[in-house]
């Protein structure tokens, strides 16, 4: 996290039109920009190129207008995007730092096995987000979803946080089936109620504390202001808390 | 009642006429089976035959037999089976077990004959002239252009971003934490000596093991674990780990206890949680998926070569079909046989097929497509010796993956209770005071021994073939005979019986 600067609105020092251009192009002109020292790029007209910024490793912030395709972010360490539309699947795949921030919804897999920064994504998400997220040492990613979540959230969690919202979409269910399921590490804070049901095995509901007020009241924030939106009927004392009773989950599943 | 059924395995024996009371082998049991009242005195109940006390009792005075113990005989119960009950009626889990398939399938390589010249072709003496087991990893194109130049020809559009390899042989993936860092850098120092490469397995790369870029391949697997940019650019290659041979289509659980400071480190986890690898990679459900992932991984590291290792199950062929057309320059196939540092032995025994088999079906697949020059195939998982090596390139390998027998030039004993962590070799463990037994510039010296005296006979193989390079044996079918093998098992490999 440390390496990612905060977004802010300066003029940029380059815009690419990525219209019909292939991703492989595309990422090849955003390293040139960034090996000639550009630090905020724009690319407008993007319609469905993969793979953008993945594995870049230093601190540039990219704005894209358009809808990105599959596995943007993914491996990233450090750089800033902002999506002013909806993404795909597989946003953050394995990203280590650095934050994506989706103004609209975002697809299914999001911030598989993410080991730091942040993805804050207005709108729903998907299935399967957040599984095998993971903390290690002063690294914490964090999901916030301003929206509603499928089946399978942070499934496999082993660490990190993740911030679910429920907002809009009345028809859908605030979140799917197996929430937490097989998760040892991590919390995750659900704005409402979730019934015992949809919840993994290996997840149980706490209370919140000091602690957790003041990450979510710092947390939230942040997401406001990125999104530019107000949390305005976001209550504190309707967060359920849930983390799992065990690191070991399955430490009696074998005989010697 | 009786706390524990089970009957021991083995027993030791301490002759106290030899023994000269020097404790050694209290010292080096790492499964605590000696003690010393007036003499020392053996637990056989936690005996593994690992022979760690056998080696360094100066006097010979350890003996350890099988439990001769008699049993009802009885042919469907063996002992085993009956073993396996009491265990689990004892404790409700899995039986966990470690290295590789341990029963008596039928091992087609052993039914498998190579060819030699006699008279109407003469064979070669490779003490004379240059044999060539040189490799390269990685898809080659789909035809060669060649220009005339100098008098000669040139080839006008060699491979692209292929590995090169002296010899047809890598280290198999095997993650720091199932095994020790010593362990990980006696595979870096050989494979840097013997030109060839090492793979990381699932658990990162330490810090100390950068310096050997040029010779290791780093893996991806479901867990992610130490997987971050740096990582990924760290090898020649990157593996998209998807299943392994001792364990098709599970997961891997390393218990919190493996996870100690450096493994922590390396892995990017917290001390002491379990690493839990999920069984799929939960953004690969599908080729097109996998797809996604092989080209995520090319953009992220600027096009190098991209393995995926799948276990060889009932489909293999059309698998591997699918995964070439994803884009993988390379595909590892791990047979039912290879290794683990801990599956359920029901996985373990019993799920898959032999790599002897899968390795032929893929490479007649991958021919029939007309896309077998767009990958490399890397048979592993029962490679035992250099004729292992020479049969499974015969049967279409490019080249083979080594695990468990540079485990054995270590000192491994095959006693399979890798996932204790107690290993006395100080090889599958992080108890720092076994890890520090092996001493990774010994270990080195008996490897690149191990595999310089193979590939010594792999050029006499070639040699007694006619043939000087290893290349002319590539998918040559035709320099093998099956023996005793079934008809449709030879019909399945393409291989005729001997005499034929």
């Amino acid at each position: 996290m440390a390496r990612a600067p905060q977004i802010k609105q300066e003029e940029a020092c380059a815009r690419l039109d990525a219209t019909g251009v292939y991703y492989r192009e595309l990422n090849q002109n955003v390293r040139e920009l960034m090996a000639s020292g550009c630090r905020d790029i724009v690319l407008d007209g993007v319609n469905g190129q993969r793979y953008i910024a993945d594995g870049l490793m230093e601190a540039v912030k990219i704005t894209i207008n358009g809808v990105p395709g599959n596995d943007l972010g993914a491996f990233m360490d450090g750089p800033v995007l902002l999506v002013n539309d909806n993404a795909q699947d597989g946003v953050g795949n394995t990203m280590n730092s650095g934050k994506i921030v989706v103004k609209g919804h975002a697809g299914d897999v999001i911030g598989y096995g993410m080991r730091g920064g942040k993805i804050f994504v207005g709108g729903d998400v998907g299935f399967r987000v957040g599984i095998h997220m993971k903390s290690y040492r002063e690294q914490v990613p964090v999901i916030v979803v301003g929206g509603r979540a499928g089946d399978f959230f942070g499934e496999y969690m082993a660490g990190g946080l993740m911030v679910l919202l429920g907002r809009g979409g009345a028809d859908r269910p605030l979140v799917g089936d197996y929430l937490g399921t097989g998760m040892h590490g991590g919390t995750i804070y659900v704005h409402g109620e979730v019934a015992e049901s949809q919840m993994g095995g290996e997840v149980r509901r706490f209370d919140l504390e000091d602690s957790d007020r003041e990450f979510l009241r710092g947390i939230l924030a942040e997401f406001s202001a990125d999104l530019e939106t107000d949390l305005a009927d976001i209550e504190e004392d309707a967060f359920m808390k849930l983390r799992p009773f065990s690191h070991r989950p399955y430490g009696n599943m074998y005989c010697y | 009642m009786p706390g524990n059924m089970v009957t021991s395995e083995f027993l030791v024996d301490v002759d106290h006429q030899r023994c000269r009371r020097c404790k050694r082998c209290i010292l080096n049991c790492g499964f605590g089976v000696f003690d010393f009242q007036s003499m020392t005195t053996a637990d056989s109940s936690k005996c593994v035959a690992c022979h760690r006390c056998v080696v360094f009792c100066p006097e010979e005075a350890i003996t350890i037999r099988r439990n001769p113990l008699a049993f009802r005989e009885h042919s469907s119960w063996d002992v085993d089976k009956r073993k396996a009950v009491w265990k689990q009626a004892q404790s409700p889990g899995m039986i966990l077990t470690g290295m590789g398939n341990d029963l008596p399938w039928l091992n087609v390589f052993d039914h498998l004959l190579i060819d030699a010249c006699q008279v109407t072709n003469p064979s070669i003496d490779p003490l004379r002239e240059p044999m060539e087991l040189r490799t390269f990893l990685g898809r080659k194109p789909d035809r060669v252009e060649v220009v005339p130049s100098d008098g000669g020809y040139r080839v006008q559009n060699p491979p692209e971003n292929n590995i090169e390899l002296d010899i047809p042989l890598i280290f198999s993936g095997m993650s720091y934490g199932s095994v020790s860092l010593n362990v990980h850098k006696a595979l870096a120092i050989a494979a840097e000596k013997l030109g060839t490469v090492m793979n990381t397995g699932e658990g990162g790369l330490h810090q100390e093991l950068y310096p050997y870029r040029d010779h290791i391949i780093v893996q991806c697997a479901s867990g992610r674990f130490g997987v971050h940019s740096d990582y990924l650019n760290a090898g020649v290659a990157v593996e998209i780990k998807i299943g392994q041979g001792a364990k098709p289509g599970i997961g891997g659980h390393l218990p919190g206890e493996k996870i100690g400071r450096e493994v922590s480190g390396t892995r990017m986890i917290p001390v002491g949680t379990d690493a839990l690898s999920p069984a799929p990679h939960h953004d690969i459900y599908s080729i097109e998926d996998l797809r996604q992932l092989i080209y995520a991984l090319k953009e992220a590291t600027g096009y190098k070569p991209i393995s995926v290792k799948i276990a060889t199950v009932h489909n293999v062929a059309a698998i591997a079909s699918g995964i070439a057309r994803a884009g993988a320059d390379i595909i590892y196939l791990d047979g039912f046989r290879g290794g683990t540092g801990a599956s359920p032995a029901v996985i373990r025994d019993h799920v898959g097929i032999p790599v002897e088999i899968a390795v032929a079906v893929v490479d007649a697949q991958l021919r029939s497509e007309g896309i077998r020059n767009w990958v490399s195939i890397i048979a592993a998982g029962g490679v035992r010796s250099s004729a292992d090596v020479a049969k499974a390139i015969a049967l279409g390998a490019d080249a083979v993956g080594v695990g468990t027998a540079a485990l054995i030039a270590m000192g491994c004993r095959l006693c399979q209770k890798c996932y204790t962590g107690n290993c006395s070799w100080g090889i599958a463990t992080q108890k720092p005071e076994l890890v520090g037994r092996l001493d990774p510039d010994w270990a080195a010296e008996r490897l690149v021994n191990l595999v310089n005296s193979w590939s010594l006979e792999l050029k006499e193989v070639l040699g007694a073939l006619g043939v000087n390079a290893i290349e002319s044996l590539r998918g040559n079918r035709e320099r093998l005979r099956s023996l005793g093998l079934d008809a449709a098992t030879t019909e399945i490999i393409d291989v005729k019986p001997a005499g034929r």
